[in-house]
């Protein structure tokens, strides 16, 4: 891998990593007395996959949190594309082009499918109430263009039959799936999952590592990922970092990352045969 | 058998997201758009008009525009009674400010008040949800009944403190007062029932209406996905006042024609229209009307077959009509807590594979 830090690298497999999207500055967060993330800085590349691995209550979601604005960190700035964000509200950094998952998955349960992956297509909605509440005309044609892009993405994502299912009938790979689907639907340059394969079987896992390469691949997006399952982040991210209690133990490629002492101690262990 | 979807194939989004996507439902819709505008106004008599007809219209405007933020938003409100009264009390000054202009007018504007009177209202909703909200809705209601009693602005200073609907016409027509002609009253009412309801449904199918129900059913989710809650929140309190508020409005002018702010906008109007929404179903405009006509039939219903098939005095009739009525009201939310609209879409689904069972 050859590293330049103001272009980017090529990786192994001879992908293109721009430039940097996001950057981390020291971020300190703490709730009252408990320092949930002390002082970490990191940086996420543009068409990267990045990982964020560690032990339960390491910050990991702490971390995505900050990152989509839900958070508000006490100490440190937050960078993206070149500019310093000022504070802002969730959903106001979700307009800006970062969309997430959630690790209990929060998919709005009174909807139909497509309706879910519709909302996320709410920064591209443009029409005021009064020309919806007409519906011909503006919103119609609005609405009719942002289904056509959910389509795409419902194809892409092999949903179609549970379209206009409502999402609490459908079983818990599926919903993982719309909620893919959701995130994708707002065409992120950022796109955060938060575990998105806890809970998933060996076969599902394997559907979702391929949605998550295909997005990164044909999207081009920049995907930030935290997951449990180490062959799963190995194989798929092209840096790691990694947390405990808070602190950054580890950063690098999957192989740095594998064998660096403190991360063998606090996270990943030796297997003992 | 002809209740069926099959072979009734979309090929563009437009056909795909219309309100009655189905054939037979769209025909039926027609059929019920025509007996209502073509028909009823020919064969209403004052008797059909005043213990049916008008309180279902406007009793389902007010159902609507409860359920846009409730069923839909999520955000409980026992403050109807409260904000029917605003529409009625903004009609009236208006009626009796401007007598030469259109009822349509003053209507709508009464609506518009409303609507501004509920975002204010509505502002706490950005802070408390739940049976707080519901709290914070109550004192509005008990506030706005005491504002309008207290201050004799209101009723423009009458010796009885009532508000009394004058005379007003459109296009001619007399629409209030005891002159007004049942059919006309009918029709004026069943206007603006259409107009609620097609406005509704267009909000509810698009983007509004998908940041409603996103922040009903998960709020901290919907804002991290994009939806502005201030947003959402404030326009459901905007559009279902505005709905509240016409059929204020409406049953002041149009049905009572005289009001007694505490007797008629009182906390019983407030959970009537509530169990309306309740009964008919939460996020469905087919409910809103299938609860109004519910809780207007039934009351008559149990009287004519009381009164007049059973000889039963009328104030036994009378008493056994809240017991009937309660235990209906338990009953329902126990086996069917989805109310009237999911027992129709059970219906409908059993409809579609008829003979077959599965």
């Amino acid at each position: 891998m050859m590293l330049d830090n103001s272009e980017g690298y090529v990786t192994d497999d001879g992908r293109k990593i721009g430039a940097v999207v996001m950057e981390m500055k020291n971020i300190t967060l703490r709730f009252g007395g408990v320092v949930a993330i002390k002082d970490i800085s990191f940086d996420i590349r543009e068409g990267e996959i990045r990982a964020i691995i560690g032990p339960n209550g390491a910050g990991k979601s702490s971390m995505l949190n900050v990152i989509s604005g839900f958070y508000v960190p006490q100490e440190g700035e937050v960078w993206f594309h070149g500019a310093k964000r000022p504070q802002m509200r969730p959903f106001e950094v979700a307009q800006q082009g970062i969309a997430r998952t959630f690790q209990n998955i929060a998919l709005f349960e009174g909807m139909s499918v497509l309706d879910n992956v519709m909302t996320g297509r709410l920064s591209f909605m443009k029409t005021n109430i009064l020309q919806q509440a007409l519906w011909k005309g503006k919103a119609e044609a609005e609405e009719n263009e942002n289904r056509e892009a959910v389509e795409k993405i419902i194809d892409f994502l092999e949903i179609q039959h549970i379209r206009k299912t409502p999402v609490s009938r459908l079983p818990y790979g599926l919903k993982k799936r719309v909620e893919l689907a959701r995130a994708l639907a707002a065409e992120p340059k950022l796109l955060l999952l938060d575990e998105p394969m806890a809970g998933m079987n060996v076969e599902e896992k394997e559907d979702m590592s391929r949605f998550i390469l295909d997005v990164n691949d044909e999207f081009g997006t920049t995907i930030a990922l935290i997951e449990h399952d180490m062959g799963v982040v190995m194989d798929l991210s092209d840096r790691v970092v990694v947390m405990d209690y808070g602190r950054k133990i580890g950063d690098g490629t999957p192989d740095e990352v594998r064998n660096n002492q403190e991360v063998i101690d606090a996270y990943l262990g030796v297997s003992h045969d | 058998m002809f209740y069926r979807e099959a072979g009734d194939f979309k090929t563009s989004y437009t056909d795909d997201s219309q309100t009655f996507p189905i054939k037979f439902d769209r025909y039926r819709y027609y059929v019920v758009l025509a007996v209502g505008f073509g028909i009823i106004p020919f064969i209403i008599n004052d008797y059909w008009a005043n213990a049916l007809l008008l309180p279902f219209l406007i009793y389902a405007i007010a159902a609507i525009g409860l359920n846009i933020l409730v069923g839909y938003c999520g955000q409980v409100s026992l403050g109807t009674g409260g904000f029917m009264a605003v529409g009625a009390y903004a009609c009236y000054k208006l009626m009796t400010a401007f007598p030469d202009v259109s009822m349509f007018v003053h209507v709508f504007l009464a609506g518009g008040v409303t609507a501004i009177v509920g975002v204010l209202f509505g502002l706490p909703s950005l802070r408390i949800k739940g049976f707080y909200l519901a709290v914070a809705t109550l004192a509005a209601q008990f506030f706005l009944v005491w504002l309008f009693n207290r201050v004799p602005w209101f009723y423009n200073y009458s010796a009885s403190g009532q508000i009394n609907a004058p005379e007003r016409d459109v296009f001619g027509i007399i629409i209030t007062g005891p002159n007004a002609p049942a059919w006309a009253t009918y029709l004026f009412c069943l206007i603006f029932l259409a107009f609620c309801a097609i406005i509704a449904r267009n909000l509810t199918r698009g983007t509004t209406g998908r940041s409603w129900m996103a922040i009903r059913d998960m709020d901290i989710a919907a804002e991290i996905i994009g939806v502005n809650p201030l947003k959402a929140k404030l326009t459901a309190f905007a559009v279902s006042s505005f709905f509240v508020g016409i059929a204020g409005a409406l049953f002041f002018a149009v049905y009572l024609g005289a009001v007694e702010v505490g007797e008629v906008f009182g906390i019983q109007k407030s959970f009537l229209v509530l169990f309306m929404v309740i009964i008919g179903g939460l996020g469905s405009i087919f409910g809103s009307f299938a609860g109004a006509a519910f809780l207007v039939l039934l009351p008559v219903v149990l009287k004519v077959v009381g009164v007049d098939v059973l000889g039963w005095p009328t104030d036994i009739v009378a008493h056994l009509q809240l017991v009937i009525v309660g235990a209906l009201i338990i009953m329902f939310l126990i086996l069917e807590p989805h109310g009237l609209a999911q027992l129709w879409r059970v219906t409908k689904e059993k409809l579609r594979l008829w003979p077959f069972p599965h």
